[in-house]
């Protein structure tokens, strides 16, 4: 079975900057990988280059073997940084609009998670703080029975208690064929969750290891290394 | 049951150490069935496949074993269980006394001081 994720010197140009250098990786099913770096080192520009919103520059990155396109979006349940929903809509709109956008939405699952975080499904998006904006987002997104999920920034703007419901929620998620990817700067919290790291740094892979790998060659945590590495 | 994952040291070996101590503490009673390992990862908020490699390494050990598609048991051994009871102990003793080398006691004082200790809690 081919990876999940695949980039085979895969590089990417904005005009004469070049924000990702040739990068190599392959990702396995059922995992839950964090994509770690600094600000403006690649994680956001790999992670659309995989959700199909740029096209590399050079070379390739594969989504179970296709390159991105209607297949692959079939695949993949992608969390942007930045919202693009119409903020109008009540959340039990949106729910409908996502059902009838991608044939594995469980709406059931999404309205399961709205009541254990105290959404109210008639509330408007326009009504709600930032944090329970983002929430909303992610219930979508964690929602759809999809192969891979790539989280850009899923849990920075929310309280911890809900960060932790949320992470529990990728745990409880867990299927030995999908594959979450988790790009975040708040690594010390999501940490336990991961069993592969990927950090990034100036548009290039720095290292790629399992984490316990780090954690016994290194004899620290994953977040205390990433402190010493990119030490400002 | 609690569980305290420390930053230094892999994940994996310290649920399998939080597991045998829940074991040997009778928090996981002998012959019983182990909640799943999803059940157990959630617990804990760690990754499934981390909870799992610990399992397998409780396996090995012979603390738990696995019935055919019916998940993972506790072993009925009493013996092995107080035979990796004892082994903690040892860890934590040892632990113990290397502290007190830290501090600058020797030996014998750190034993006098432990006796004087129990005899104080009386």
């Amino acid at each position: 079975m081919a990876p999940i994720l695949e980039c085979k010197g895969l590089n990417k140009f904005y005009g004469g900057k070049q924000a990702l250098k040739t990068i190599d990786l392959s990702l396995g099913r059922g995992r839950i990988v964090g994509l770690l770096g600094p600000n403006g080192s690649g994680k956001t520009t790999l992670i659309k280059l995989a959700s199909g919103l740029l096209t590399p520059t050079g070379g390739e990155i594969l989504i179970d073997g296709k390159q991105p396109g209607i297949e692959t979006k079939k695949l993949v349940s992608y969390l942007p940084e930045r919202t693009y929903l119409n903020d109008w809509m009540k959340v039990r709109d949106i729910i409908d609009f996502f059902c009838d956008f991608y044939g594995d939405f469980n709406k059931e699952k999404a309205y399961d998670m709205l009541s254990r975080l105290n959404i109210n499904p008639n509330d408007r998006l326009k009504s709600m703080s930032k944090g329970t904006k983002e929430k909303v987002q992610l219930i979508l997104v964690m929602s759809r029975e999809a192969k891979l999920y790539l989280l850009d920034e899923p849990i920075g703007g929310v309280d911890p208690a809900a960060r932790d419901y949320i992470l529990r929620t990728i745990i409880g998620n867990y299927s030995e064929d999908s594959t979450v990817v988790i790009s975040t700067h708040l690594i010390a919290d999501i940490e336990p969750v991961l069993d592969y790291v990927v950090f990034i740094n100036q548009g290039d892979i720095a290292m790629s290891a399992t984490l316990d790998q780090i954690r016994e060659e290194q004899g620290k945590s994953v977040d205390e290394l990433f402190r010493e590495v990119f030490r400002c | 049951m609690a569980w305290d994952l420390k930053n230094d040291r892999p994940i994996y070996t310290q649920l399998v150490e939080q597991i045998a101590i829940g074991i040997v503490s009778g928090n996981y009673p002998i012959g019983e069935k182990l909640p799943s390992v999803r059940d157990l990862a959630s617990q804990a908020a760690v990754n499934p496949n981390t909870m799992q490699r610990a399992l397998t390494e409780l396996e090995r050990k012979g603390l738990v074993h696995t019935q055919r598609t019916n998940g993972r048991y506790i072993t009925e051994d009493n013996g092995m269980i107080e035979k990796v009871r004892q082994e903690l102990a040892q860890e934590q003793i040892s632990e113990f006394i290397q502290s007190m080398t830290k501090l600058g006691f020797k030996k014998t004082e750190t034993v006098q001081l432990i006796n004087k200790f129990m005899e104080e809690e009386k």
